[in-house]
């Protein structure tokens, strides 16, 4: 069985629980054995780049360092902006040799080889190409009408998302395969407010506010992310943007990865579903 | 344009930090029409471009005092639609930085300037970021101690909130990340 190396980053073990949770449960679903990287650091995530440029490079060099020693060609970072922070850092490795001898200088750390970075889209993608998951999917949820939300990570930034940026489509073929269907809507691409939900936080429930709405309005019964501070910006503050006198929203906001997961049939405990903040044990079938 | 290393200008610092060649932008807005954060701000992301243009001495305290720099989400959206190829939201990293390192970080923003200096020290310590420890030192250093109240209990409930973080062995080699890249960001931010 082939290997994965795995970057859960550090939301994986809070906030972004089932995000880790239904990750390990699809790939093991689908026959592809992850293996975490030994000894993983912070990638820095919105703030090390806002305030020192070389931490925000050195800080996920360290972890790249790390999974090329350890014998990986490939790493799956299943968060949005660890994914971002960690695929930018190897673009502009290959791209200019001068910072990977100042980064080996800085961290004590040899780049041995180049590494490659997949965001959780490309996973799913890998677990229905190459893997053993299309032939377990069934049809629990046939007809189901999904948002699906991009966000910035995930659309945006020149040499790590290929996807069309204004257009994206990378989920919509892991949608089909789960059964469900994507809507249309104009707010696949915006962004929530990342990292702001303590320190910005009226900021946060305006833009959650518009996204869920426009989700409701293009008649989604569900948002699709793969980021967790999309998820916690949508889920968690959905009842602090509720209590501010908006909605009010009952919208559930589901993982790519759970979504897939219970397509294959697996328990919403298994993936995490029960410990979300708007109920989103209820997804099944379409109401159509 | 050409800028010398003894080149001391903004636009110079900005492109020292970040490559950005500011007299690119001419102007078309393109960056605040996109901007999810634009109306937080008091400068706007175009007009953000035109003071590093603009560099005089009330241009560089204006922005580097500005809390409009503190709101970028860094979406890049502005960076995604500039028709000049220019990357803005890069550039309000590079201004956030020498606004970080010569202290004139906004009194408006010292939330997010709390929120930054917690997630740093939280790293630091321990390499990696846990929730708990990112939360009481957000507290104590923004004194804020009312918002959220009952996110806590909810999340300790759904198993969201380890209360212990999670150490990695390399902290020494992490702390020396931090000694180091904390010269070359001193030594790239002043005049």
């Amino acid at each position: 069985m082939s290997e994965l190396g795995y970057y859960p980053g550090c939301s994986l073990s809070g906030g972004g629980i089932e995000l880790d949770l239904s990750v390990r449960a699809l790939a093991e679903r689908a026959g592809l054995g992850l293996r975490e990287i030994e000894d993983w650091n912070c990638c820095g995530a919105s703030v090390a780049h806002a305030v020192n440029h070389e931490l925000a490079v050195a800080l996920p060099y360290r972890t790249l360092a790390l999974a090329a020693g350890q014998g990986f060609d490939e790493v799956l970072a299943p968060c949005a902006a660890c994914f971002s922070r960690l695929k930018g850092t190897a673009v502009r490795l290959g791209r200019d040799p001068a910072l990977v001898a100042r980064m080996a200088d800085v961290t004590g750390r040899q780049y041995s080889r180049p590494v490659r970075v997949l965001n959780v889209i490309e996973f799913v993608d890998r677990l229905l190409s190459n893997y053993d998951l299309a032939a377990k999917l069934g049809h629990p949820l046939a007809g189901l009408k999904v948002a699906p939300y991009y966000g910035c990570l995930l659309s945006r930034g020149e040499g790590i998302v290929a996807d069309d940026p204004e257009q994206p489509s990378a989920m919509v073929r892991a949608i089909h395969a789960a059964g469900a269907e994507p809507v249309e809507w104009n707010f696949a691409t915006e962004c929530c407010g990342a990292g702001f939900s303590l320190s910005k936080t009226e900021a946060v429930i305006g833009l959650g506010d518009a996204i869920l709405s426009a989700a409701a309005e293009a008649g989604a019964e569900a948002i699709l992310t793969g980021c967790p501070m999309c998820h916690s910006n949508l889920d968690m503050r959905q009842q602090t943007i509720n209590a501010a006198g908006r909605g009010p929203h009952r919208m559930p906001v589901l993982y790519l990865t759970e979504l897939l997961g219970l397509a294959a049939g697996l328990a919403p405990e298994t993936l995490g579903l029960n410990r979300h903040f708007t109920d989103a044990t209820g997804i099944r079938a379409g109401r159509s | 344009m050409q800028h010398s290393k003894d080149d001391n200008s903004l636009p110079a610092l900005v492109r020292r930090l970040c490559g950005q060649d500011v007299a690119a932008c001419y102007q078309c807005g393109k960056c605040t029409a996109g901007c999810p954060m634009a109306a937080q701000m008091d400068q706007p992301p175009h007009r953000v471009m035109r003071l590093v243009q603009a560099d005089d001495a009330d241009a560089q305290l204006t922005l580097l005092s500005s809390p409009a720099i503190w709101s970028c989400a860094g979406c890049l959206t502005c960076t995604q639609r500039c028709p000049k190829g220019l990357d803005p939201a890069a550039v309000m990293d590079a201004l956030r930085e020498m606004s970080f390192q010569r202290g004139l970080v906004s009194k408006a923003q010292r939330r997010v300037l709390a929120f930054h200096r917690s997630f740093l020290a939280t790293i630091r310590a321990h390499g990696r970021m846990g929730e708990f420890g990112l939360v009481r030192r957000y507290k104590l250093a923004s004194l804020d101690f009312f918002s959220d109240l009952l996110v806590a209990p909810a999340m300790l409930k759904r198993g969201k909130l380890p209360l212990l973080p999670h150490r990695i062995r390399g902290r020494d080699e992490i702390r020396r990340i931090f000694q180091r890249t904390a010269q070359r960001t001193q030594e790239a931010s002043h005049e």
